[in-house]
């Protein structure tokens, strides 16, 4: 069976890519710990924007970390699922926007 | 209806096995009494006690799929009225300030009124834990809100989620829509309602393997929801962590989860949770009238140590010398911001 291009424990190690490079990941995990405290968002509303980014640039870790995070936030699966419908709408607006411009093309191109 | 895992002789419903699993911990989990001992809280001595809990029942007419106690339907372990009876002379005897009513369904066994009418004579401040949907059970339940507004008694009741959804994959089918019903008929008579000392506290407890999330923001999303769509109130919301016993056990051997969900405790072990664990200041009183540091160690016969066991012979002084016993689920109680009957601790 072949490797897979993703493992899932791979995720724990998150913390290691400071042995590379120890500086940038402390001065990295500093900033995030401090983005997803509660501010002028809640916990919850952050964990759910994140379930809902990591939807949009398809990262497998992201999807397992913030459905987690989203549910120890006390988050259920109506408001889950509607953050990722927010997701789909932005990606299919974005693509459907364009169509704005395949307009302005086809109408500049034809009598 | 869903049986309890001692009417299916399934394994996890002998506490034997279960205490041989949370005694051979996984590979890297470091035992709950080598932890606590690093932060000189080893052996766990107790505070004052200030609550006696009593278990006065397995019987229930729910077989929730998380549930510690394994209740249901089909279990007849009941409190007879002179256990009942020793319970409140060790009360009279001692200055204890609460008395936590808990089972199954307490409110099933025949003497749960005559139970509390007696420690009211006592001038004791009265727990109850009730399930709600027992209110509609059967008319004869139907006036327990009057019964417990009558005697000023705390009502805590379950309620996994403000979505039917979560409550029901949990508690059972229709049962986030009987528990509205009861929580509505409560508020009828004054519970939970500004202006009056009647106190309904809710208890969050996670759907799964996963860890509660903070209790005041919970608590916010509850009331915001409760009264939006349902025009129900409380007074506070306890967010509670599941423990890893009887049927959440189960549920995490059977699924592959029992080893990260005890990692996953072990990490948000909190060292300034352990002074304020409930099992410091709290005896538990069995069905049967034999006594434990705490509802959970009930479920897994673990009687006192160091003291007589049993109410009849109840000695609070030498309680009060005890060693705590602990295994694995004992994290359960020192995860994150800590948790107890009462919700969160540190």
């Amino acid at each position: 069976m072949s490797k897979p291009y993703y493992v899932e424990e791979d995720l724990k190690k998150f913390g290691n890519i400071s042995e590379f490079q120890p500086e940038l990941a402390k001065k990295f995990f500093d900033y995030y710990g401090e983005v997803f405290k509660e501010g002028a968002l809640s916990e919850r509303e952050k964990s759910l924007i994140a379930l809902a980014v990591s939807h949009a640039i398809q990262c497998p870790y992201c999807i397992d970390a913030y459905t987690t995070d989203s549910l120890e936030k006390g988050a259920d699966e109506a408001q889950m699922m509607e953050a990722i419908h927010v997701t789909a709408a932005i990606r299919g607006g974005a693509s459907l926007v364009h169509g704005v411009q395949m307009m302005n093309k086809t109408k500049d191109l034809t009598m | 209806m869903t049986k309890s895992l001692k009417a299916q002789n399934h394994k996890f419903g002998s506490t034997a096995y279960q205490m041989e699993v949370l005694d051979s911990p996984p590979k890297g989990i470091t035992k709950f009494a080598d932890k606590i001992d690093t932060v000189g809280f080893y052996p766990l001595k107790p505070a004052k006690t200030e609550i006696l809990q009593v278990n006065v029942g397995k019987m229930c007419n729910q077989t929730c799929k998380h549930c510690h106690v394994d209740a249901g339907p089909d279990r007849k372990e009941i409190m007879t009225r002179e256990t009942m009876q020793q319970c409140i002379e060790a009360l009279a005897k001692s200055d204890i300030k609460t008395v936590d009513l808990t089972g199954g369904a307490p409110e099933m066994n025949p003497d749960f009124r005559w139970f509390v009418e007696e420690i009211k004579k006592l001038d004791r401040h009265v727990i109850v834990r009730c399930n709600l949907t027992i209110i509609l059970a059967n008319p004869k339940y139907h006036d327990l809100p009057d019964f417990f507004k009558k005697h000023e008694i705390e009502v805590v009741s379950s309620l996994p989620h403000f979505s039917a959804r979560r409550t029901d994959a949990q508690r059972g089918e229709g049962v986030f829509e009987k528990s509205i019903k009861a929580l509505q008929m409560l508020n009828q008579v004054g519970y939970g309602k500004e202006g009056t000392d009647l106190l309904l506290n809710l208890v969050y407890n996670p759907s799964g393997a996963f860890l509660p999330p903070s209790q005041a923001s919970l608590e916010r999303d509850f009331k915001n929801k409760l009264s939006k769509e349902y025009d129900v109130a409380f007074n506070n919301l306890f967010a509670i962590t599941n423990m890893p016993i009887s049927r959440f056990l189960d549920y995490l051997v059977s699924s592959g989860k029992y080893e990260e969900y005890l990692q996953k405790l072990v990490d948000a072990f909190n060292p300034s949770a352990i002074a304020n664990v409930m099992c410091r200041n709290t005896i538990s009183i069995g069905w049967d009238g034999y006594l434990y540091d705490c509802d959970f160690n009930q479920m897994l016969e673990m009687k006192v140590k160091d003291a007589p066991q049993h109410i009849k012979n109840f000695d609070i002084a030498a309680l009060e010398q005890r060693e705590i016993l602990v295994s694995q689920h004992c994290y359960g109680c020192t995860a994150g911001a800590g948790s107890s009957c009462g919700g969160e601790i540190a």
